[in-house]
């Protein structure tokens, strides 16, 4: 799922001053699972706003709406009707999800309130850990389903660097060196050999580097 | 035990602290409640085990929410006491109101009233 961080309340309430009728849009979809974006967040941001100008004395009007989704044109269209009864939209919705509801509202302004951070797995309630940088070429088979583009925060093919020490990563003491675990799984595996192959430099031309990325499958166009 | 307590206070009763939520809180604010307290079971006694510790860190959070919006998170409090504590359950009362009264209405409440 994509996992995001509420931004700061300062930040958005900074953000929303000069507006006073405001939709707040939240996402039923990762941002709900990883408890930043989802209806329980909208109504609780919601909350705060409406406290913070009530007391400088100048009250909004909030209206707490969460879509199926906001990357999908069946749930953004649904806002057609109501939109423009208000000044401002927030979003709580990951980027992709704030992006869409502007390029289809062109008239509105769609404020972050959300940091999105990356896609991720949750590791444990309240706790959620990245596991894919959507590189566009994928190692797993290879590294026995351990990345090793988003656990070595150098991203390199063959590791560990100079930098692994005790099976963490000189980045931060708390960051299990990626190489490192690929390393154990080989062991536990008894698949050592395969930790032997050299592998060539990646093609980083499908990952970020070539640009916005686009995948179209003609038969399901209408 | 015909034991008083402040007539300011309203009674919320929930099955359980566990099902207090961060929302709930901050209606109450919104509503006008000058401050917000949360009576659980003692720790350890949860008849679901451990609704009031999971209160506890939601008071705590929603102090920093209401410190971020202006309102004080000195506003809101937990408390544990058994059902036999009747007479802390009227000692808390008091402190409650005691240390509310103090900080004075909810800004929210009083911004709204001098409009």
């Amino acid at each position: 799922m994509i996992v995001a961080n509420r931004k700061p309340f300062e930040e958005i309430i900074e953000m929303v001053k000069p507006y006073s009728r405001i939709l707040l849009l939240g996402c039923n979809e990762c941002v709900t699972v990883c408890a930043v974006g989802g209806a329980k967040e909208v109504a609780v941001l919601a909350s705060e706003v409406r406290l913070f100008r009530q007391k400088e004395g100048r009250p909004v009007e909030i209206k707490e709406l969460t879509l199926e989704r906001n990357c999908d044109l069946e749930y953004v269209e649904t806002l057609k009707p109501i939109i423009n009864d208000y000044d401002v939209v927030i979003s709580m919705a990951c980027g992709c999800g704030i992006q869409f509801v502007g390029e289809n509202y062109r008239n509105k302004i769609i404020l972050p309130a959300v940091n999105t951070s990356f896609e991720g797995v949750t590791e444990e309630h309240g706790v959620w850990t990245e596991r894919c940088q959507g590189c566009g070429n994928c190692v797993l088979d290879k590294t026995l389903g351990i990345c090793p583009v988003t656990r070595c925060a150098k991203s390199i093919s063959n590791g560990p660097c100079g930098g692994s020490q005790n099976g963490k990563c000189e980045v931060d003491k708390d960051i299990p060196c990626g190489w490192q675990l690929i390393v154990d799984r080989y062991k536990e595996m008894n698949m050592m050999e395969k930790y032997l192959e050299i592998q060539p430099a990646k093609d980083w031309s499908t990952s970020r580097d070539g640009g916005p990325r686009k995948r179209i499958r003609e038969d399901l166009k209408i | 035990m015909r034991l008083s307590y402040p007539t300011n206070i309203k009674i919320m009763k929930v099955p359980c602290t566990g099902r207090v939520d961060i929302i709930h809180i901050l209606k109450a604010f919104e509503n006008g409640a000058d401050g917000v307290y949360i009576v659980g079971c003692l720790e350890g006694d949860c008849h679901f085990l451990v609704g009031n510790v999971r209160a506890k860190k939601r008071v705590e959070y929603v102090k920093k929410l209401l410190d971020e919006s202006g309102i004080g998170g000195e506003r809101v409090a937990m408390y544990n006491l058994s059902a036999a504590e009747g007479q802390r359950f009227a000692e808390v009362a008091r402190e409650m109101t005691e240390k509310i009264r103090a900080l004075g209405p909810n800004p929210a409440k009083l911004a709204k009233s001098k409009e």
